[in-house]
């Protein structure tokens, strides 16, 4: 969809911010560009939507010459989301959201109908559409700057360094959310990082650039598994290298099979099961099977007086994880939201395992001591296994 | 009369000569608005186009100071030569003293938007001239007004010294008294409006310049109740 060849930029004085760049990116990809500072990634970013203008190389959306595209209408068709977030302050919520559609000169039903509906996107609500950015946090500010690079049904969506000044727990949340939108809405991303954990935990393919030269483009098992030099491994370092090798497993290998129960059974039905079953946590699932959300010990003690039906005392704000998910990720996810445990669904929701704290140690434990024979400095690995997770906490 | 005191006189003063006084109010205020206005009209686009071509902003900025340091009696006295006595002196006078407020707070004004705001703006397909009138100009109006609050208050100063050329307005009373013996009252009669003149037009457009400021116009309003779900 998007190629790149030959690409580069001299500034004044002859400075090579970008040199020689080529690539080619798919119609519904995540990629991220990553690198140190000065190496050139966000310059690069920018020509695409020809905020800077290239010195040589041409770059090709859809087979056509950007060079001979009108830069106004070109950037109307690209979303564009900055770490400043660049909300105008004095524009409503609403105002900011439609800003292109506005440029675009469509109507003020269809202006309000598409803020509306991107609102529940990044599960705000509705009355947030009349409020002025300054009344938000900077978390809830960056969701509207993400709104606003889709409210014009953009392809295309550029993004440089959008989470960067957030704080780690909301800029956790973003992420999770930015990718769920991404695969939903089929959008092409391309993203400037300079964090390597978020450019393996969100793009497809990684682009990690130095002194203005590409010097790897591959997807992150492939840049984990096979650094191109020295300064690759250098840039992951050495403790992601190590972290990958357990996380080569995914969630479906280690998940076991969750106790369900449905939303039109009583509370009574429910400690009945708890009990027969030995656990302390049941999912909520439909008759397809799709996850609705879990009832715990806790919740049930306290609901117990108040109702007798499960879909009222149901906790409905479930984190899950999508079958397929790297065992890392959801390693991190526990640990980060202090989650007993995990359920991993499929592409419908549907409720297919779940993954524990308890799970985990035992997978820890394999990896461990599961190998001993082969492993003869068995406590230093651990030992690097502790303080690898101990980053994941921080 | 001069066994009333001071203040009785300045009293008899106004109601004998209300209809009179109200009537130099008013050609006052008129000479001060009129020569902001057009300063405003002049000063307002050579503003924005210095802030554009920040070469031209040292030159321009340089030439409204110099305006500035001329006394504004000597600055009456050169117009006088070429313009003649009368109103349009003092009206040009006013124009040449309000360019420097106009013209710096304009430049300041889009100058000090975050570049962020521009940079997202011109990021999402505005043109130049959007650019400048979604967001340049409405997040510069308050420090805009604030210079033609600067310029009108010297501006009504400026109309007071103006009634030596002979252009009317309340500093026509002030000569009045101080040529009479024992004038103080009808010095007042002229000062006190001409002071009172100044400080309600610094009062309304102070507030005027609050309510277009977009902080500190939406700080105050009330966070709403319903919190989001995740955060």
């Amino acid at each position: 969809m998007l190629k790149i060849e030959q690409l580069s930029k001299v500034y004044k004085g002859g400075k090579k911010a970008v040199d020689d760049m080529n690539l080619e990116i798919e119609r519904g990809e995540f990629v991220a560009f990553i690198g140190t500072s000065g190496s050139g990634k966000t310059t690069a970013m920018r020509m695409i939507n020809r905020m800077i203008e290239p010195t040589s190389g041409t770059i090709y959306l859809d087979g056509e010459d950007l060079a001979k595209k009108n830069p106004v209408a070109l950037r109307r068709s690209i979303g564009y989301v900055i770490q400043q977030i660049g909300l105008m302050p004095h524009m409503t919520i609403r105002e900011n959201i439609t800003l292109v559609p506005k440029l675009l000169k469509w109507t003020k039903e269809k202006k309000d109908q598409t803020a509306e509906r991107l609102i529940e996107l990044v599960n705000l609500p509705q009355n947030y559409l009349d409020l002025y950015p300054l009344q938000l946090s900077g978390g809830q500010q960056q969701r509207i700057g993400v709104l606003r690079a889709l409210a014009a049904n953009q392809d295309i969506i550029l993004m440089d360094e959008p989470f960067g000044a957030l704080d780690p727990i909301t800029r956790d949340t973003l992420q999770d959310l930015m990718k769920d939108l991404q695969q939903r809405l089929g959008k092409t991303v391309i993203f400037v990082t300079h964090d390597m954990d978020e450019a393996i935990k969100l793009a497809d393919r990684i682009c990690i650039m130095h002194n203005g030269q590409v010097i790897q483009f591959d997807t992150p098992d492939n840049i984990l598994s096979n650094p191109a030099n020295e300064f690759v491994r250098e840039f992951i370092g050495s403790h992601r290298l190590i972290q990958e090798k357990p996380s080569a497993k995914i969630v479906d290998d280690v998940m076991i099979k969750p106790i369900t129960i449905t939303s039109e059974k009583s509370i009574n039905d429910a400690i009945r099961l708890m009990v027969k079953k030995r656990v302390d946590t049941l999912f909520v699932v439909d008759g397809q099977n799709h996850l609705r959300g879990y009832i715990d010990v806790e919740s049930l003690t306290a609901a117990r007086h108040t109702t007798t039906s499960i879909s009222e005392a149901m906790e409905k704000d479930v984190f899950y994880v999508q079958n397929g998910t790297k065992l890392q990720d959801s390693v991190r996810r526990i640990l980060k939201r202090n989650l007993k445990n995990i359920p991993v669904v499929d592409e419908e929701k549907r409720l297919v395992g779940l993954v524990t704290r308890a799970n985990i140690v035992d997978m820890v434990y394999d990896t461990i001591w599961g190998d001993e024979d082969t492993e003869n400095d068995g406590n230093s690995n651990n030992q690097e296994q502790q303080t690898g997770a101990d980053e994941q906490q921080n | 009369m001069s066994d009333l005191n001071t203040f009785e006189q300045f009293f008899y003063y106004f109601s004998e000569n209300g209809s009179y006084v109200f009537e130099q109010f008013i050609t006052h205020f008129l000479i001060s608005i009129y020569g902001v206005l057009l300063a405003a009209i002049v000063g307002i686009p050579l503003g924005i186009l210095i802030s554009k071509y920040s070469k031209l902003a040292g030159f321009i900025i340089t030439i409204a100071n110099i305006i500035q340091t001329i006394p504004a009696l000597a600055l009456l006295a050169i117009l006088m030569l070429g313009m003649g006595l009368g109103k349009s002196t003092v009206i040009m006078t006013v124009f040449l003293y309000s360019l420097l407020p106009i013209i710096k707070n304009t430049y300041t004004g889009i100058n000090n938007i975050n570049k962020d705001l521009i940079d997202s703006g011109k990021g999402m397909g505005m043109t130049r001239l959007q650019v400048l009138y979604m967001i340049e100009l409405p997040l510069s109006l308050s420090v805009i007004i604030a210079g033609i609050r600067i310029a009108l208050v010297v501006a009504i100063g400026i109309t007071a010294i103006g009634a030596f050329i002979g252009a009317g307005g309340l500093g026509d009373i002030i000569i009045r008294g101080t040529n009479a013996t024992d004038g103080t009252a009808i010095i007042l009669a002229g000062a006190i409006p001409t002071a009172f003149m100044a400080i309600i037009t610094d009062v309304l457009l102070s507030f005027i310049e609050r309510k277009l400021d977009p902080v500190k116009r939406h700080k105050k309003a009330t966070t709403p109740t319903v919190q989001s779900l995740t955060e």
